[in-house]
């Protein structure tokens, strides 16, 4: 392939991908104003936390009546894995100065997979930042027209929209289930925190999962479980 | 206190992002921060899911967020896209409360 035709492709490849993370902003800003946060909060998270799991993490455990501390260091836990992506493209993208804190904001799943999916370094560094423009803008877009519907809905029960907050952690967990091993840590951490659910303020039992989740890992050969890819 | 959440996962979130660029790769690259690091969100969100859906205050319950777990476990099976999933659980649940199931 010539070089312009690799352009083109990892240009419509970048928009397809922001297109389709654009119908989970929108379930993004309904969600959370659903549960709590005003719309200036809302599209303030997709504009700076920029990374949907923890977004969604942090609205999640708000919106179960957790304190801003737990919802916080579950996002946080849960945003580890950016420091994963940001290492392994760090060699492909080699920015400096200016240009690295703004590249640094744009690494996520998407971005991840689509550069590191390319043959040579030069489509990579393109899809890298096709693909975290794309999904930046298409997120943001996406958050703000989801927070204004839902607020203008009313009653999040009466649409279901408590029931939805599950199926999207649901979702997001789903293309990570890749072996019995993974089975095995999300029915566990999954039984853990219902277990502590009536023992411990919410979204306490969420982080107390995670951490003992961390600890059988680092129990576990270091082979046992694959890390933990962009999906 | 929903503001400081915000503006403390933002400045974490973006810290995190930012140390794989900044930082010699030696210090992520032990295979056993690699396997920490791929199931701690295996694990929240598995967690997550269950506390959303049979989590009440500081209980647990079965209601109509079950049923659409339901779908949203069938959608998935089938490879749905995400926007199914998730409006088809709202549906399902609101369709419940609608005839009174729940």
């Amino acid at each position: 392939m010539s070089w312009e035709q690799v352009r083109r492709t990892v240009a419509g490849r970048a928009l397809g991908v922001g297109v389709a993370v654009g119908t989970y902003g929108i379930s993004f800003g309904a969600l959370a104003t659903t549960s709590g946060l005003s719309v200036a909060q809302t599209c303030t998270l997709s504009v700076l936390t920029f990374t949907g799991g923890s977004q969604f993490a942090l609205v999640g455990v708000l919106g179960g009546g957790g304190s801003a501390v737990a919802g916080t260091l579950t996002a946080l836990l849960l945003g580890a894995r950016n420091s994963l992506y940001s290492l392994r493209l760090a060699p492909t993208l080699h920015v400096t100065g200016a240009r690295r804190l703004f590249a640094a904001h744009l690494v996520i799943d998407e971005s991840t997979a689509m550069a590191i999916s390319q043959d040579d370094e030069r489509a990579a560094r393109l899809a890298f930042w096709a693909t975290g423009l794309s999904v930046f803008v298409c997120w943001n877009i996406a958050t703000l027209v989801g927070a204004l519907g839902a607020t203008a809905l009313g009653d999040p029960k009466k649409f279901g929209l408590d029931a939805a907050v599950g199926a999207a952690f649901l979702a997001l967990l789903w293309p990570r289930l890749r072996d019995r091993s993974s089975w095995a840590v999300a029915l566990a951490a999954a039984a853990v925190a219902l277990a502590l659910s009536p023992l411990l303020s919410p979204g306490i039992p969420v982080l107390v999962a995670g951490v003992v989740a961390v600890a059988v890992a680092l129990r576990l050969p270091t082979t046992s479980l694959s890390p933990g890819g962009p999906s | 206190m929903i503001w400081v959440g915000v503006l403390a996962t933002s400045l974490g979130c973006y810290l995190l992002k930012f140390a794989g660029l900044a930082i010699p790769q030696r210090y992520l690259a032990a295979p056993r921060i690699q396997t920490v690091v791929g199931v701690i969100p295996i694990a929240l969100l598995a967690a997550l899911t269950a506390v959303q859906v049979f989590g009440q205050g500081q209980g647990l319950t079965i209601d109509a967020r079950a049923a659409g777990l339901v779908f949203a476990i069938a959608a998935l099976l089938l490879r749905a896209p995400f926007i199914v999933v998730v409006v088809g659980a709202a549906a399902v649940a609101a369709l419940l409360r609608a005839v009174g199931a729940s």
